[in-house]
């Protein structure tokens, strides 16, 4: 009988073991599968698709950005619109003046970036709340018009024409395509850089300090140096995204970032679930597609279609659609990892 | 040959020539025509900082609409797409592309505004796509050996200055110019066709210049520093804002120079009023249309008719606004150079055809001025008309004069 119980006993963690390796298992094998579609998919699309889904891509890399320090480490930006110009510019003036390269601008741009984040970020320890939104606020303002004030860098008003990225010839792939795949890749890196920040000390870190900024700083964690951290990653994240905006328009001026790309970010992170990192995406797919759908059904109104959209979205899920259907999930396949378990233990 | 080898040759000469007819009278085809419609694509601000422009859109779908109850060009109906790029590049590129690639347009026609189209140039010029009568100023959309498919429409700033330049050089040959103007390419072209007005004596009559950024709070040291220069001419090439804060500085230093303003700024209701009329009177510009406001042309059967179509097709539309009579006269053009295609509608034919555009008047257009093209000259409307505010509107004068530069 105590042999039976005991084989039993094994059977069932052998079976909670397997359990868990399934599921890691199972999400490895669903994470490579939409990778490889991902990067499939420009062949299978036409290439207007392809720019479109280029752009989503684009978008969620900055949306992530301000995920970081805005759902993660609870300062809230208004000016990430100002940062994504200026990984914009940068690579578009390395590669217009000085012949860089378009694939050597993107750490420049990054690197460029974070000092701009962390510059902005130490002064930003003062505010809090409407007090940083504000302040950040200035910083989508004043973007434009600085852009056209140091027109010899810039080109002003006129902005700058760049050549597009060109694919290595023995490739065989079109400029739509390369340039898809380039901002593939750089959305795979930031996911896993971001996850492993965010799953680690330092994310541990700033959302204690978003949650219990006293608490956080009596437990020893320096809340300035994280602080500062986070805005000067949001913003690295955000200007490679600006970098590779500049490669896949083939044109910065600034007009095209005004005080709306800023709003738009926010809109993005909000609506994808602000403090999630799979929440980036859908927060891209909105900022892409939705003034377009706006568009479609009204000619005369499609920003009212875009802001109803978003009370929709925010009114049915106000963590967003990640932060909302992720907990969903998880409750589902937890349920069902102990269905299966209770049920061994049952048979075995 | 054998007689088999011949029959064969004839027959299949026969069978070209056959299939050429028919090709000939069913219509060539490029993408966005058929024997049905026509597709035109465009993009507007019709939200965002610049949305008044978006009247233009607006007429020019009024009047597509018009042209379609009157049976269409050779029976194909417009379908004009419009949609909003918020004045934003990014967004015009990709509205274009989708336009292009997915609408697959025949032509672009009057996209609005310089960067807009600075972003879409390479992309129309790269896929041949006529990139037709955009709507801005610069003095770059004439450049048909380095962008063939890229063409303006009206006068642009440099043809207006040289406009500027001849009168003076005309009328008072020992005036002492001053030029203030936007530190950009709009403000440039302005000087640089001030000059080409002036011709070898540009140098000897400009006496002073002053720049001025759009960042600027004013423009006051500027115009004081400018009297003094001495100079009894002013030439003002300023956005609405600071050409109201010159007019006024210049009137209350008491200075009263001979002085010309650009015709981006004439607008009553936002420079002349704000600026203060009694302190604009005398000021003088140039301008192509007829104003909507203008009593000359009140009983006029042109304005009738205008007016008919702005009732019937434009209800929503301000009788006041100028962009009414723009969007109105660039469908026009766009409609006179689909009727010149004729059957074959293929991009190419197009291009051709509003590259060989002799001598059209349009009703709204000031009378003496009329549009032009060819294969060298992508600058369809050469010819303004100065005006002169009395305090209340612009009033014509003088002669029709030419900016072009040849």
């Amino acid at each position: 009988m105590e042999k039976g119980s005991a084989a039993v006993a094994r059977t069932a963690v052998n079976v909670g073991r397997t359990d868990t390796m399934t599921a890691s298992t199972w999400r490895w094998l669903a994470t490579a599968v939409a990778i490889a579609i991902a990067a499939a998919l420009p062949f299978w699309l036409r290439n207007y698709h392809v720019f479109e889904l280029t752009m989503v891509m684009i978008y969620a890399i900055a949306v992530l950005g301000l995920n970081i320090l805005t759902g993660f480490n609870g300062q809230i930006s208004l000016g990430h619109g100002g940062f994504f110009a200026a990984g914009a510019y940068t690579a578009a003036i390395l590669m217009h003046r000085y012949g860089v390269p378009y694939w050597a601008t993107l750490a420049p741009a990054g690197l460029i970036c974070f000092v701009l984040g962390v510059l902005f970020g130490l002064p930003a320890l003062r505010f809090e709340g409407p007090y940083l939104a504000l302040v950040t606020l200035a910083m989508a303002l004043a973007t434009p018009q600085l852009l056209k004030y140091f027109d010899t860098w810039t080109g002003g008003q006129q902005g700058i024409n760049l050549v597009k990225p060109m694919p290595p010839a023995a490739l065989g792939l079109n400029q739509d395509r390369w340039i898809y795949l380039i901002a593939l890749l750089a959305l795979l890196i930031a996911i896993r850089v971001a996850a492993n920040m965010l799953n680690g000390r330092t994310g541990r870190a700033w959302v204690a300090i978003r949650d219990h900024p006293i608490a956080a700083a009596a437990m020893g964690i320096d809340t300035a140096r994280y602080k500062t951290l986070a805005f000067g990653t949001s913003t690295l994240f955000t200007g490679v995204a600006g970098a590779l905006s500049a490669f896949a328009v083939g044109y910065v001026s600034p007009e095209s970032y005004s005080l709306f790309l800023s709003v738009s970010f926010l809109v993005g992170s909000a609506v994808g679930g602000i403090s999630t990192i799979g929440g980036a995406i859908v927060g891209g797919f909105f900022i892409q597609f939705v003034p377009n759908f706006a568009n479609d059904i009204s000619d005369a109104a499609p920003w009212a279609i875009y802001g109803l959209a978003m009370l929709v979205c925010m009114y049915t899920m106000p963590h967003g659609v990640v932060g909302t259907i992720k907990p969903v999930l998880m409750h589902l396949v937890q349920r069902a990892a102990a269905a299966r378990g209770n049920r061994a233990q049952r048979s075995g | 040959m054998s007689p088999r080898t011949l029959t064969s040759w004839t027959l299949s000469a026969a069978g070209l020539l056959l299939a050429g007819g028919l090709a000939y009278a069913a219509g060539q085809y490029g993408p966005g025509a058929s024997d049905a419609e026509i597709k035109l694509g465009n993009t507007m601000p019709y939200s965002g900082p610049a949305s008044a422009y978006g009247a233009i859109g607006k007429a020019e779908v009024a009047y597509f609409n018009m042209i379609n109850e009157q049976g269409g060009i050779n029976g194909r109906r417009i379908n004009f797409i419009t949609r909003d790029d918020g004045y934003s590049p990014p967004k015009t590129v990709e509205l274009v592309r989708k336009m292009v690639e997915e609408d697959q347009v025949l032509a672009l026609f009057n996209t609005l505004g310089t960067p807009p189209n600075t972003a879409i140039q390479a992309y129309a010029n790269d896929n041949k796509v006529p990139q037709l009568f955009v709507a801005t100023g610069a003095d770059k959309w004439n450049d048909p050996k380095n962008h063939p498919w890229t063409m303006g429409w009206q006068p642009s700033y440099r043809i207006e200055a040289r406009i500027y330049g001849r009168y003076i050089l005309a009328n008072q040959p020992n005036a002492k110019i001053a030029v203030i103007y936007q530190n950009d390419d709009f403000g440039k072209d302005y000087l640089t066709g001030l000059r080409e007005g002036l011709g070898a004596k540009a140098d000897t009559m400009i006496v002073a210049t002053k720049t001025y950024e759009t960042t600027d709070p004013t423009v006051d040291s500027q115009i004081v520093s400018l009297q003094g220069s001495g100079a009894d001419t002013l030439l003002t090439a300023a956005t609405p804002k600071f050409a109201a804060q010159a007019i006024r500085k210049v009137f209350d230093i008491g200075w009263k120079p001979n002085h010309f303003l650009t015709n981006v700024s004439i607008s009553v209701g936002a420079v002349m009023k704000p600026a203060g009329p009694e302190k604009g009177v005398g000021i003088i510009s140039a301008g192509y249309l007829k104003e909507p406001t203008d009593p000359q042309w009140a009983n006029t059967p042109e304005y009738e008719e205008w007016l008919e179509w702005m009732k019937k097709y434009n209800s929503a539309g301000n009788l006041a606004d100028g962009n009414n009579v723009y969007g109105y006269s660039a469908a026009q053009t766009m409609v006179a150079v689909l009727r010149g295609c004729g059957d074959n509608l293929t991009r190419e034919n197009v291009m051709k055809q509003a590259a060989s555009i002799h001598d059209l008047k349009l009703p709204m257009l000031l009378p003496g001025i009329a549009v032009s093209t060819s294969a060298t000259d992508f600058a369809p409307i050469d010819q303004m008309q100065l005006e002169k505010f009395d305090g209340t509107t612009w009033q014509l004068f003088g002669d029709v004069l030419s900016g072009s530069g040849s």
